[in-house]
């Protein structure tokens, strides 16, 4: 190693040194922080954004974090997140089985907030996609009971759009039918009000994030019967169209069942 | 030995309010611009909506981080028109006040390291651990870098500025939230580890403001400072006591009283412990030079020769 040859040039190399070590802490702190970051973006399950919230990575982008669309939600409906508390520190969210959003039509939280993380161009609030209704208690709904509950059908503000009671045989009886609540998800919002007023003591309807909700086709995926509709007229000329079994075109489909005066089958015997 | 505390000897001699004015009004301007914002909250009349992070003030005025603004742009996102005004309107207001009066006038974390440091005084601890005043410039820049490649706003994943006043605003701080552990380090890191630490070193923000106003007009003057007898007050009571020396101690190399560094808050405290009233404010342009200060009346009233 060669002595330094002046005073000058010792404090010249510490001052190297020095700036090459708080560099290389520069480059760790970066490294920790990015990862760090990475951790904390995932949003929970439970976690909803407001009306209008951009794409979850936009979002996070843009929100400030400022709280402004918390402070003009006249139902308390939104809170920013705090250490600890699930989704990203300081970003806007509610949890439907706390309080849902009760879908102003004026939609304050949109108009206050300034940055544009909630996008001003939703005018409509039931064209909103806080979430999607999932009805995932198939064995604990008291309607896939068999009993008529109804309640999330009642309270659903787009009630028989978003949400609407299917018809269907109850096989336990096997005389009564059953009234499966339906969420059509094109048309919720996920305002959260179903999730909230279910009775049972976990909810069996649940409001989730549009992400993990939906189910989402290959983009090379073509549906037959969709592509013949766009064509007018069979996808494949000249194909054979073997005879079903069974059944040939020409031949009368058997009669319904006759019913009884009480509506029910009359060949039915309990 | 007792510690000799920054401010006794002033008050011995020009009385309590001399030796505290500045510091007073500063306890004053913090508790104001925290109250601003939580009168809506607590008794609901509405002043100040947001946070320090965006707000809007009698529906009318909207302010924004210039800082949150700036990761936002690099991480590639648009920002709508309002948070870009309030941004510029902070940008400017601070690039001619001085960008570090945020630190000492405004943000809420300065109570929490200044109460570190009254404390440290009191205990007479030892310096700690060092950090170079450089690293929140590196800080500062890692931040930006990390948001630019992660293409999100970084520091609010870790930002105790906001956190803080998150917490007094929305109330995490009043409950027994993990809000209060991070402000609870924060001191414990400023009293035990290093003094000074965390605002006078590593803040990023304090870095990102103090660029700003690097050529803000106002400044404090270290005008009366050949009255100097180096007691040293000035340099205990000063968060960024680097900044004094050029302008007390740099009339023999013929630099002016004017403390130009970007790292002063303009907190004024060394206006008031000076027993020798040496400092005060003054605009840019009152930069006079060694040769001017050679016959200047003292406060006094006596004419000093020059040292
Ligand atoms: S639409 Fe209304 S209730 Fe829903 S989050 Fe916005 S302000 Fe709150
Ligand atoms: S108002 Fe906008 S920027 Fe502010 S917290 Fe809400 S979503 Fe984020
Ligand atoms: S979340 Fe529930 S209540 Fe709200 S729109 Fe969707 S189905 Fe209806
Ligand atoms: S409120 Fe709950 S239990 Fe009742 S029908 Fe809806 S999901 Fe089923
Ligand atoms: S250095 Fe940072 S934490 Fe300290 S007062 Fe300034 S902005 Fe606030």
């Amino acid at each position: 190693m060669v002595e330094p040859s002046s005073p000058l040039e010792t404090s010249r190399r510490d001052f190297l040194a020095a700036t090459a070590r708080t560099a290389c802490a520069a480059g760790f702190f970066g490294t920790a922080l990015g990862l760090w970051i990475g951790q904390a973006r995932a949003l929970p399950a439970t976690a909803l954004r407001p009306p209008g919230a951009l794409a979850e990575d936009d979002f996070l982008g843009t929100c400030a974090r400022c709280g402004l669309c918390v402070q003009d939600c006249p139902y308390k409906t939104l809170k920013l997140a705090e250490p600890g508390s699930g989704p990203t520190l300081g970003t806007p969210y509610f949890e439907a089985r706390k309080i849902p959003c009760e879908m102003c039509s004026d939609i304050p939280c949109v108009a206050a907030c300034p940055t544009g993380a909630l996008d001003k161009s939703l005018k409509d609030i039931s064209k909103s996609k806080m979430g999607v209704a999932v009805l995932v208690g198939h064995e604990t709904c008291l309607n896939f009971l068999g009993l008529r509950c109804d309640i999330c059908h009642r309270d659903c503000p787009l009630m028989g759009t978003a949400i609407t009671l299917e018809r269907s045989h109850n096989l336990r009886t096997g005389k009564h039918a059953m009234f499966i609540p339906t969420v059509h998800t094109e048309a919720c919002t996920g305002c959260g009000k179903c999730e909230k007023s279910c009775p049972l003591e976990e909810a069996a309807i649940k409001v989730l994030p549009p992400k993990l909700a939906l189910g989402v086709l290959g983009s090379h995926y073509r549906l037959g019967w969709e592509e013949k509709k766009k064509k007018g007229s069979a996808l494949i000329e000249g194909t054979i169209d073997l005879p079903d079994r069974g059944y040939s075109p020409g031949e009368p489909v058997p009669p319904a069942p006759e019913r009884n005066s009480q509506g029910g089958f009359k060949e039915f015997r309990p | 030995m007792k510690p000799r505390i920054p401010g006794q000897a002033a008050q011995a001699r020009h009385g309590w309010w001399k030796a505290s004015q500045w510091l007073a009004l500063r306890r004053a301007a913090q508790v104001v611009f925290l109250g601003l914002f939580l009168t809506g909250p607590l008794i609901g009349v509405w002043i100040t909506k947001g946070t320090l992070a965006s707000s809007l003030t009698l529906s009318i005025l909207p302010l924004t981080d210039p800082l949150f603004a700036l990761q936002s742009l690099l991480a590639h996102h648009s920002l709508e028109g309002k948070v870009l005004l309030g941004a510029g309107l902070v940008l400017a207001v601070y690039a001619l006040i001085g960008g570090r009066m945020f630190c000492s006038w405004v943000c809420p974390v300065n109570l929490v390291t200044d109460g570190a440091a009254w404390m440290r005084a009191r205990l007479n601890l030892p310096e700690g651990v060092t950090f170079s005043r450089s690293s929140r410039m590196w800080i500062l820049g890692a931040v930006l870098a990390v948001s630019a490649l992660t293409g999100t706003v970084a520091w609010e994943f870790v930002n105790p500025v906001t956190i803080l006043h998150r917490g007094l605003v929305f109330g995490a701080l009043y409950g027994a939230g993990l809000a209060w552990v991070l402000v609870a380090a924060l001191f414990l890191f400023d009293l035990a580890v290093s003094s000074r630490g965390w605002c006078g070193h590593l803040c990023p923000v304090g870095a990102f403001y103090g660029l700003i106003g690097r050529k803000s007009l106002l400044r404090v003057s270290a005008i009366g400072r050949q009255t100097c007898d180096d007691c040293l007050d000035c340099y205990k009571a000063c968060p960024e006591p680097q900044v004094i020396s050029p302008a007390l101690k740099g009339a023999t190399r013929g630099l002016g009283p004017l403390i130009l560094s970007g790292d002063c808050t303009n907190c004024g405290r060394c206006i008031d412990v000076c027993p020798e009233r040496v400092f005060e404010f003054s605009p840019r342009w009152m930069d006079r030079k060694s040769k001017d200060v050679s016959s200047q009346t003292t406060r006094d009233g006596t004419t000093q020769a020059a040292a």
